[in-house]
C-alpha cells in the first residue's frame, strides 16, 4: 500500500494555478525525484504535503486514511519530516542541540525538569552512526562541513518515526565530495524503510539515487516513471517542454 | 562498534584550558584580578573593607540589569529602556509607600509596572515586527516621563509606615557583612545561569539568537519567548530599582539616566555578542565588575574623573577586539 497518495490535488492563488490536478503515490522505502523548472509547482506541491498550504482541490491519504494538515506540526505528527533548503540549523549550537531543537529531552519531576544532555548526546551520536556520518554530537554546527550539516538536518528527521522525508534541494550548495555524502545519507534513510522525496535540479543526483522520477511543468505532472525506463535527456526534454508528455 | 560510537560522543571540542583561553569572559576575569592586585599595592585605600564593600555594592545595580539584558542580547535584541524602567519602578514603589501602603504592596506595584512595560515592548517587537532598538528607545522616553508624572517631578524620600524596612532591604548587610544588594545579585546570577544552561527556555533563547528562522521552522515558540525575554529584562530593571531605592533612601526622576549604556557595556565586555546567540550570566557580572573597578581605580589613583568615559569606552573596544582576533585566527 502506498504510504502517501495524492488524488487530483490542485492549488491556486487567486487566478494563478500553481498546481493543477496532480495525482501521485509514494511507496514505502522509495526514493522519488521531483523535478521541474522554477515555477513548475514542485515547491507548492511539497508545501501542501508539509502542511504549509492547504490544497484548493483534491485529497491526500496516508496509509489509506485521509490526511488533513492545518499546520506544519500536523505533518510532523503524521511522520512527514522536511529537510529545508537552508537546513534550518543554528550555528551557535552543538550538533545534538540542533537535532533536538524544538523537541528537547528533559528529565526530572513535574515542573522541575532540566535538559537531559547525556541522553541527547548519546541518541544524536547513535543517529549519526546509523547515517555512517562522522559528525560528532558535541561539535558546534558553525565548524562543520556542508555534508556534516546535512547529516545533522537529516538526523533530525529520524528522531520520530518518520515515514516520509521531503528534501528540498539538498545538494544545491555543497561541494562534489559532499554531494556523494548526502546521496549516501539518502540511501541510509531508504534502507530503513523511509520514503524520500528529493526535490532537485541536479539530474545526476536524481539518476544516481532515485527509484522513480516525477517531472512537473506549469503545475501539471508530465511524467512519472521508473529511473530505469527514463533517461536524463528525456527528463530534460520534459522539464523544458521539448517533450510534451509521456 | 561500541567503541566507534562512544568515541565521537565523548569527544569534546577542546580541552578545558584551551576553552578557557578562547573565552572572552576568562580574559576579563584576569583583567579584573590584575587591576585589583595592582590597586592593592599602588594605593592604600583600595584593599580596605569599606572600599571593597562599596565596590561590590556598586557593581550590583548594573550587574542585576545586565543579567536581564543578557537574555535579550542572546536573542539578538536590545533593550534601551532599562534605565528609565528602573526609574519608573523606583518611583512607583516610592509613591505607593509614601501614600501609606505597606512595602509588600509597593514592591508588588513596582514589579507589576516593570512586567507590564516589558510585555508592551515584547509584544510590539515579537508580534508587530517593530525593531527592538526603536521600541525600547521609545520606551526609554515614555517610562521616564511616566516617572515624572507619577511623582510630579519631586524627590520622594519618605516611604510611609514601612520606611525602615525598605532601607534595611536595600542598605543592610544581613549575612557576614556582605551588602544585601550583593546577595540579591548572586542569587539572581545563579538563577540566570541555571535557566540559560539547563532549561528548554534557555536553549530556545540561544536558538533564536543563532537562527530565528530555523527556530520558527523547528517549532520553537519564538514570539512568546521574545515577549518573555523583554519582560525578564524589564523585571531585572524593576528589581534593581527597588534595591537601589532602599539603598539610596530617596528617589529622583533622573535615577538611572544613561544606565542602559553601562548595562549594555557590561554585557558586551562580559562576552555577549550583540548579533545574538552568545552570552552568559557570569560574563554579565564580570563585565559589570570590570567597569566598576575601572571607575573606582581612577578615583583612587587621583586621575581626573573626566577621563572615566575614555577608559570604560576603551575597555568595551578592547573586549570586542579580542573577540575579533580570535575569530580571525579561527577562520584561517
Amino acid at each position: 500500500m502506498a504510504v502517501l497518495e495524492l488524488t487530483n490535488i490542485s492549488k491556486h492563488f487567486g487566478a494563478i494555478q500553481a498546481v493543477n490536478d496532480v495525482s501521485l503515490s509514494i511507496e514505502p522505502g522509495q526514493v522519488v525525484g521531483l523535478m521541474g523548472d522554477n515555477g513548475a509547482g514542485k515547491s507548492t506541491l511539497v508545501k501542501m504535503i508539509a502542511g504549509n498550504f492547504r490544497p484548493s482541490h483534491g485529497t491526500m491519504h496516508m496509509d489509506g486514511k485521509e490526511l488533513i494538515l492545518h499546520k506544519p506540526a500536523d505533518a510532523r505528527q503524521h511522520g512527514i519530516e522536511i529537510v529545508h533548503q537552508d537546513l534550518a540549523l543554528c550555528n551557535n549550537l552543538t550538533a545534538a542541540a540542533n537535532v533536538y531543537l524544538g523537541r528537547e529531552l528533559r528529565r526530572g519531576v513535574g515542573p522541575f525538569r532540566i535538559l537531559d544532555y547525556a541522553t541527547m548526546y548519546r541518541r544524536a551520536g547513535q543517529l549519526f552512526a546509523e547515517l555512517k556520518s562522522e559528525t560528532r554530537p558535541r561539535d558546534l554546527v558553525k565548524q562543520m562541513s556542508g555534508g556534516q550539516r546535512q547529516a545533522v538536518a537529516i538526523a533530525r528527521t529520524m528522531l520520530s518515526q518518520a515515514k516520509i522525508v521531503l528534501m528540498d534541494e539538498p545538494t544545491a550548495a555543497i561541494s562534489v565530495r559532499q554531494v556523494a555524502e548526502v546521496l549516501n545519507l539518502i540511501r541510509h534513510l531508504r534502507d530503513q524503510g523511509i520514503s524520500v522525496v528529493l526535490i532537485s535540479h541536479r539530474m545526476p543526483d536524481v539518476f544516481t539515487v532515485a527509484d522513480r522520477v516525477i517531472v512537473m511543468r506549469r503545475g501539471r505532472k508530465v511524467a512519472d516513471k521508473t529511473i530505469a525506463s527514463s533517461s536524463p535527456e528525456e527528463v530534460t526534454g520534459l522539464i523544458t517542454g521539448a517533450i510534451e508528455q509521456v | 562498534m561500541a567503541l566507534t560510537i562512544d568515541q565521537p560522543i565523548e569527544h569534546k571540542q577542546q580541552s578545558l584550558p584551551a576553552r578557557l583561553f578562547a573565552s572572552q569572559t576568562f580574559w576579563v576575569v584576569i583583567a579584573v584580578i590584575l587591576a585589583c592586585l595592582f590597586l592593592s599595592f599602588a594605593t592604600d585605600a583600595f584593599a580596605t573593607s569599606k572600599n571593597l564593600y562599596n565596590i561590590t555594592r556598586n557593581i550590583t545595580f548594573v550587574a542585576i540589569i545586565a543579567l536581564g539584558m543578557t537574555f535579550v542580547i542572546i536573542t539578538g535584541g536590545i533593550d534601551l529602556s532599562v534605565g528609565s524602567v528602573l526609574c519608573l519602578s523606583s518611583m512607583i514603589l516610592a509613591v505607593t509607600m509614601h501614600a501609606g501602603y505597606s512595602i509588600e504592596v509597593g514592591i508588588l506595584a513596582s514589579i507589576a509596572t516593570a512586567l507590564a512595560i516589558g510585555a508592551f515592548n515584547g509584544i510590539l517587537i515579537a508580534y508587530l515586527g517593530f525593531p527592538p532598538f526603536v521600541v525600547t528607545l521609545g520606551m526609554l522616553s515614555i517610562a521616564r516621563s511616566l516617572a515624572m508624572v507619577a511623582s510630579n517631578n519631586t524627590v520622594v524620600f519618605q516611604f510611609g509606615p514601612d520606611h525602615a524596612k525598605l532601607l534595611a532591604l536595600g542598605g543592610g548587610a544581613w549575612v557576614f557583612g556582605i551588602a544585601n544588594p550583593v546577595l540579591y545579585m548572586i542569587l539572581l546570577a545563579l538563577i540566570t545561569g541555571f535557566v540559560l544552561r539547563w532549561t528548554k527556555f534557555g536553549r530556545h533563547i540561544f536558538a533564536i539568537g543563532g537562527n530565528e528562522h530555523a527556530a520558527t521552522l523547528t517549532g520553537v515558540p519564538v514570539r512568546q519567548i521574545k515577549v518573555a525575554v523583554y519582560m525578564i529584562s524589564a523585571l531585572s530593571a524593576g528589581i534593581a530599582g527597588i534595591i537601589q531605592t532602599g539603598w539610596l533612601g530617596a528617589v529622583t526622576t533622573n535615577l538611572g539616566t544613561g544606565m542602559e549604556l553601562q548595562v549594555i557595556a557590561a554585557t558586551v565586555i562580559g562576552g555577549a555578542n550583540l548579533a545574538g546567540g552568545v552570552g552568559t550570566a557570569f560574563g554579565a557580572i564580570v563585565g559589570a565588575a570590570l567597569i566598576e573597578v575601572i571607575r573606582n581605580s581612577l578615583g583612587l589613583l587621583g586621575i581626573n574623573a573626566f577621563w572615566q568615559g575614555v577608559f570604560i569606552g576603551g575597555a568595551i573596544l578592547l573586549a570586542v577586539l579580542f573577540d575579533r582576533i580570535r575569530n580571525f585566527r579561527r577562520s584561517d
